[in-house]
């Protein structure tokens, strides 16, 4: 099977729609038939892998945990949008430390998280075969 | 279709999945095994735990891929790979292995 690279943008909030478990489940298995994934987290997506999440309230899976398995998928590739973390008062500390083991370079880990701007963001949407919006 | 386990009844779904993952119980993997004729030995339970450590950290049950990387580096080269694996578990280390941990099949896994 050829190699495409994917990239799904992530638009909404983690809860109250389907939409982001949705993407993260067709993300795995998109990673899973080893396929080039990245993600893209902008608007109110960046709550996605917001820190300290907690479902109890509203009844719903708290699915925040998945998003540290993505490392073992080998999807390593996480933008976020810049301008969408700022209007929302947030910084690269509220997010979730995710991380990769580089097999390379002695299992060091790194981090998954690129911050970039929009205009930088536009640049990698434009290397993908396909994206997936959601 | 339910499976019975100690004299309790445990609800199951058409591929013989728990349909209530905080129900099992590690007698739930012994039932499962004696229907496909699987003798579980430690090595088995080896892998049985590790998923439901897996699951408990990370809220999915991971592709075979990511099962037996992670196993590697848990529980050494010799375990982590698909030889090893696929003759522990016949049907697939995923799917079966899971089942009998009372997870729910791996995403991805058709």
């Amino acid at each position: 099977m050829a190699t495409k690279k994917f990239m799904f943008l992530n638009r909404k909030a983690p809860y109250g729609t389907v939409y982001a478990l949705e993407s993260l489940e067709v993300v795995l298995i998109g990673a899973a038939f080893e396929q080039d994934v990245s993600l893209a987290f902008i608007g109110d997506g960046v709550y996605q892998i917001a820190k300290n999440q907690n479902t109890d309230g509203i009844g719903m899976k708290n699915f925040s945990p998945t998003y540290k398995a993505l490392g073992d998928y080998e999807v390593t590739k996480l933008y976020v949008e810049k301008e969408s973390l700022e209007a929302r008062g947030l910084t690269l500390d509220d997010l979730m430390d995710l991380t990769w083991e580089d097999e390379d370079d002695d299992y060091a880990e790194k981090p998954s998280i690129r911050l970039v701007s929009a205009a930088e963001l536009a640049a990698v949407f434009d290397e993908q075969d396909v994206v997936l919006s959601f | 279709m339910p499976i019975e386990v100690n004299g309790k009844s445990f609800e199951t779904d058409e591929e013989g999945y728990l349909v209530n993952l905080g129900e099992w119980e590690p007698d739930c993997a012994t039932v499962m095994a004696a229907a496909e004729d699987q003798e579980l030995t430690e090595n088995h339970w080896e892998v049985i735990n590790f998923l439901r450590e897996y699951y408990d950290e990370y809220q999915i049950a991971p592709a075979v891929r990511v099962l037996t990387k992670a196993i590697g580096k848990k529980l050494g080269k010799d375990k982590g790979n698909s030889k090893y694996l696929y003759e522990l578990f016949p049907y697939g280390p995923g799917k079966q292995a899971c089942k009998y941990a009372g997870l729910p099949k791996p995403t991805g896994c058709v």
